[in-house]
């Protein structure tokens, strides 16, 4: 049955790999787009990046954080059980076109979210360089799938218990040390990695894509929940999107709209935990570097 | 006829029934259905107010022509749930329309009534005998024609995707509803709140369509879950209706609209009735109440709007750029929303939005004026020069309209769209492509459910004659 659950396990603290039986968004999924999910009758509308699919099986896989209600809904839910509603694929597909030196920036879900990527990328005749970045050596996932199809893997900790010390853009930095030629870059994860990187790619001016993850309702251009200010445009994350050029988003105006409802987001994970320690806190995220706001 | 035979005279002399309503100021806090409804009495009592007219001109201004006086008779005989099936003739969701079709400017207006005495209550018997059908348990199935052996796909599960499926079912025609939502209904389930019609009705009334043999598949997006192409050439469907709806919210393009508490009504609403978010947290979706709240714009998605943003305890003012008299929304809606204290702001239209920290915290506006009428043969709106002023707001919500939504028409090529991206249809709702019709808001542009519903029966009876080699509808021998 659709959206029944065939995998949910940790993959590394905190991330966890979802597969679901999906055969009709199994065959039409293509790099870059996302699907909606509603984890129980009484849930909300969440969009999670396509980490990958497989049509003959008739499966899709999602990486996800638990942060919030929604997630520790799903992170609940066992193999044979199944989530309330799922829907997809939505969004434009990346486009993927052959340009010579191609570099994949993951961080969180991204590291997921950049597979799918990776492999279009690769197929097209690309060099594909993978930026792996975690706060430390044993959050990094995917690894193995990523370095399959990618020329080179690079991976960065913030605490540099492995690889590079620091993050993408610090990588980025070493890349044109060595005077690797990029001709385009995208990047997925959170927003603060993503306006991160595509800072550190605009001086040379390497074509940048990030994948938002704007906050959605339907999904379907219905409400305009997900709208994003790019070249002073306000675009849909949904439909326009999630691709957008990194060089041109309104990276205040993400931030301020993905954390519209923080306060809702805490009081609705404080009524399910009914504990108080179960509140959540921007106390900035370690593993990428953002402040708490 | 039961009891005795009334002379006209008698029959004008019966005052116009008036639903019992929640009191004003209770219902500002709740979201329980706001009439009541007619009671058996009084239902009986209004339909012997019908004299049975002979050019029947209340049929003529029914869009879908209901048999509005065989009902009535029905009702005046205490027949109730034989004047429900009587209106399921023509119409597939009385319970639904009896609530939100603006009766007074179609049916009751049209009344001969109208003028002197008040047009018959029709809406109102309309829910009445719909509603006792179905809390009776009197729903009967009606007797489908044999199965003809063709499948048809209808595409949106709203009023007009609804009205082609059981029009369709019921000739024997195999149809599938795809909808790319969770929850069947489209602007029944998404837009038009709890306490104007009720979510177990529209459920109903889907379940209604289940038992027809209708079936329902949710979550499907087609265009992207599926193609058209998919449709006819895998799942073997001879015949396609496109009831998708307009679906794309307008903003006024002003600076400061992409600040944090500012919603398109279809976000505002769809967050209230279809993710429950005023009953958060027991359901997860957040809709943050508003302390002040201005809602833009002047039809009954603004009035629904406002009326939401009421109950959820704020103090609403709805800016409209034109006057009193061109408000575009039922006068019962206008006049339910004055009655719970929702302010009026006439003659007004913002110029720009003002927050502090990417969170709205107000609108500064201009003062308008009316000049010559414009294409709509409204008078257009001319701002004053200089007349601008500050309203005080935490949340702003833009219900101006809705475009369309380009999702599945932009993957058929061979569907011919106007300049605005509408649809274009023939007469009879054919499209450029053969055996795909369509209908309702992604034709028309933002509309009622009852015009939606219209344009799906005009298009079932179009696809009914196509898929079984009939004449269409209005050439020579149909």
């Amino acid at each position: 049955m659709k959206g029944t659950i065939v995998i949910n396990e940790q993959v590394v603290p905190n991330v966890r790999r979802l597969v679901l039986e999906a055969p009709a968004i199994a065959r039409h999924a293509k790099p870059g787009q996302f699907v909606i999910l509603i984890p129980d009758a009484e849930g909300e509308r969440i969009p999670f990046t396509l980490s990958d699919w497989d049509a003959s099986e008739g499966t899709i896989t999602i990486f996800y954080l638990e942060a919030g209600v929604s997630t520790m809904k799903l992170s609940r839910l066992k193999p044979g059980e199944a989530v309330y509603t799922l829907v997809g694929p939505l969004g434009k597909p990346t486009e993927i076109e052959k340009v010579g030196t191609v570099l994949l920036g993951g961080g969180c879900y991204g590291l997921g979210g950049i597979y799918p990527l990776a492999r279009a990328f690769k197929e097209q005749g690309n060099k594909v360089i993978a930026l792996l970045e975690a706060r430390t050596s044993y959050l990094i996932y995917n690894e193995d799938k990523i370095g399959e199809e990618a020329d080179e893997v690079i991976i960065a900790t913030a605490d540099g218990s492995r690889g590079v010390r620091g993050h993408v853009w610090e990588a980025i930095k070493i890349l044109e040390e060595r005077g690797e030629k990029i001709d385009h870059a995208h990047f997925v994860g959170c927003t603060y990695m993503m306006m991160t990187s595509s800072r550190a790619t605009e001086p040379a001016g390497i074509p940048t894509i990030v994948s938002l993850n704007s906050l959605m309702v339907d999904g379907t251009g219905m409400c305009g929940c997900c709208r994003v200010l790019v070249g002073g445009e306000t675009k849909f994350a949904c439909v326009d999107g999630p691709d957008f050029n990194g060089h041109l988003v309104d990276w205040d105006n993400v931030f301020a709209r993905a954390g519209a409802y923080v306060g809702e987001e805490n009081l609705a994970y404080q009524f399910h935990q009914s504990r108080a320690d179960g509140a959540i806190k921007d106390d900035g995220c370690k593993n990428c570097g953002k402040e708490a706001i | 006829m039961g009891g005795k035979t009334l002379t006209a005279k008698e029959r004008m002399a019966i005052p116009r029934a008036k639903m019992p309503e929640q009191n004003p100021a209770a219902r500002a806090a709740n979201f329980e259905e706001v009439p009541f409804g007619l009671t058996a009495e009084q239902a009986m009592l209004e339909a012997q107010r019908c004299i049975s007219c002979r050019n029947m001109p209340c049929v003529a201004g029914c869009p879908v022509g209901v048999h509005i006086p065989e009902f009535i008779a029905l009702v005046a005989e205490g027949k109730f749930a034989e004047a429900a099936r009587e209106i399921k003739e023509t119409n597939v969701l009385p319970a639904v329309c009896g609530r939100v079709c603006p009766q007074e400017i179609q049916c009751e207006e049209a009344c001969t009534l109208w003028k002197r005495f008040g047009g018959v209550s029709i809406g109102a018997l309309e829910r009445f005998v719909a509603d006792y059908e179905r809390n009776n348990n009197l729903v009967k199935i009606p007797k489908k024609d044999s199965s003809t052996g063709k499948k048809v796909a209808v595409i949106g599960s709203g009023p007009s995707g609804l009205t082609v499926a059981g029009d369709l079912v019921l000739k024997g025609h195999e149809v599938t509803v795809y909808e790319a939502l969770h929850e069947a209904g489209g602007v029944l389930i998404y837009g038009i709140p709890e306490f104007r019609l009720p979510k177990e009705i529209v459920k109903a009334e889907v379940g209604y369509m289940e038992s027809l043999g209708v079936k329902f598949v949710m979550n499907v997006v087609v265009g992207l879950t599926m193609t058209i192409d998919e449709l006819f050439d895998e799942l073997g469907y001879d015949a396609v209706y496109i009831g998708v709806g307009a679906g794309l919210p307008r903003f006024m393009r002003i600076d400061g609209e992409d600040m944090n508490g500012v919603f398109s009504a279809n976000e505002y609403l769809t967050r209230s009735n279809l993710m429950k978010g005023y009953l958060f947290p027991e359901y997860d979706s957040p809709l943050p109440p508003g302390r002040r709240v201005c809602v833009v714009g002047g039809g009954n998605v603004a009035m629904d709007s406002a009326r939401t943003a009421k109950r959820l305890g704020a103090d609403v003012t709805i800016v409209y750029r034109r006057a009193r008299e061109q408000l575009p929304a039922r006068s019962a809606e206008v006049h339910h929303a004055e009655e719970e204290g929702i302010e009026f702001k006439l003659l007004s239209n913002p110029v720009r939005l003002f927050g502090e920290n990417g969170r709205v915290t107000g609108m500064e506006c201009i003062r308008m004026e009316l000049g010559e009428p414009d294409d709509s043969g409204r008078r257009r709106p001319i701002p004053i020069e200089g007349a601008f002023f500050k309203i005080e707001c935490d949340q702003v919500i833009m219900a101006i309209g809705s475009g369309a939504n380009p999702v599945l028409t932009k993957t058929m090529k061979d569907l011919e769209l106007n300049r605005w991206g509408y649809i274009e249809v023939d007469e009879n709702n054919r499209t450029s492509m053969p055996m795909v019709w369509a209908g309702g808001d992604i034709v028309t542009g933002a509309a009622t459910v009852i015009l939606a519903m219209g344009a799906g029966r005009i298009a079932a009876n179009s696809m009914h004659a196509e898929l079984m080699g009939l004449p269409q509808p209005g050439t020579e021998e149909s």
